[in-house]
């Protein structure tokens, strides 16, 4: 599975929660780093979970109807990892020790969630709600991708252009 | 109450992706992210169950809400399939979103209907 392009930037994170192919990634859980490591995940993922169950409670969907407040607090945080990786992970830039794990791995991964998305999912097909299950599954997968994608890009030519003379 | 419940499960839910995250790139190497492939999946499982076994609002918040919730994660599956299209891994890419997704719906209505058929 490793054969493809990019021999040269295999060191750039893939998986942004950890990717062991970074030397600094693999050595974060050495020895007593481990712990503030562990410690800021768990304070990020019950920020980003508090944000998440906030904004289902404030925009509740009734059932059998589209997941609005899941569906943008997943594009939303899809929208932000593009941002934060870009910013401490790509072209060889960095960020203190803590940054990566307690906002992308904690905040953002615990602001957006896959299980519930695909409980909704059958949750509205078992009320025969074929039609919006299939537009918020695949809806969801291209606002995701779509976030990220553009937040993504939009960060690397700002700083582009930041960088440039 | 129940947001406290929410923080506790999350407290948990999230250092536990990272660790499993962790714990499957080091036994299985590969550019194919199968450790958040794998939380997903088992994230949607228990979820499926919480949901089936009909548990009280507490237990929702802590298993459901917070616990599965922060287990499971949609940016760091955005990212890694942005990442691996761009690197020019375009079949893995697709097929991590593909297989996410089906595996993921899977596993949910699997988890359903084993709560259901436990409880009933």
């Amino acid at each position: 599975m490793t054969s493809g392009a990019d021999p040269v930037g295999v060191a750039e994170a893939i998986d942004p929660d950890v990717d062991l192919h970074v030397p600094a990634q693999r050595a974060e859980t050495a020895g007593g780093h481990k712990w503030p490591v562990l410690a800021a995940i768990s304070a990020g993922g019950a920020v980003g979970a508090c944000a998440r169950h906030g904004a289902t409670l404030l925009w509740p969907s009734p059932e059998g109807t589209f997941p609005w407040a899941l569906f943008w607090v997943n594009v939303a945080g899809c929208a932000l990892i593009g941002v934060l990786m870009v910013l401490v992970s790509e072209g060889g830039r960095t960020a203190p020790a803590l940054v990566r794990p307690f906002l992308g791995v904690g905040v953002l991964g615990g602001f957006t969630t896959f299980s519930t998305y695909a409980l909704d999912f059958s949750g509205l097909l078992e009320r025969e709600e074929a039609g919006i299950a299939l537009a918020y599954a695949v809806g969801t997968l291209a606002g995701a991708m779509g976030a990220v994608w553009l937040a993504a890009s939009v960060t690397r030519a700002a700083l582009n252009r930041t960088a440039a003379p | 109450m129940n947001w406290l419940l929410v923080v506790v499960g999350a407290a948990v839910g999230a250092p536990l992706r990272y660790l499993t995250d962790r714990a499957v790139q080091a036994r299985h190497d590969s550019v194919f992210p199968w450790g958040t492939f794998v939380v997903n999946a088992a994230g949607s499982l228990v979820l499926g169950a919480v949901a089936g076994a009909s548990v009280s609002s507490p237990a929702y918040a802590l298993l459901g809400t917070g616990l599965c919730g922060a287990l499971t994660t949609y940016s760091t599956f955005s990212y890694e399939t942005l990442r691996l299209a761009e690197r020019g891994w375009r079949f893995l890419a697709v097929a991590n979103a593909a297989a996410s997704v089906l595996v993921g719906l899977g596993s949910v209505f699997l988890g359903l209907e084993l709560a259901r058929a436990l409880t009933a």
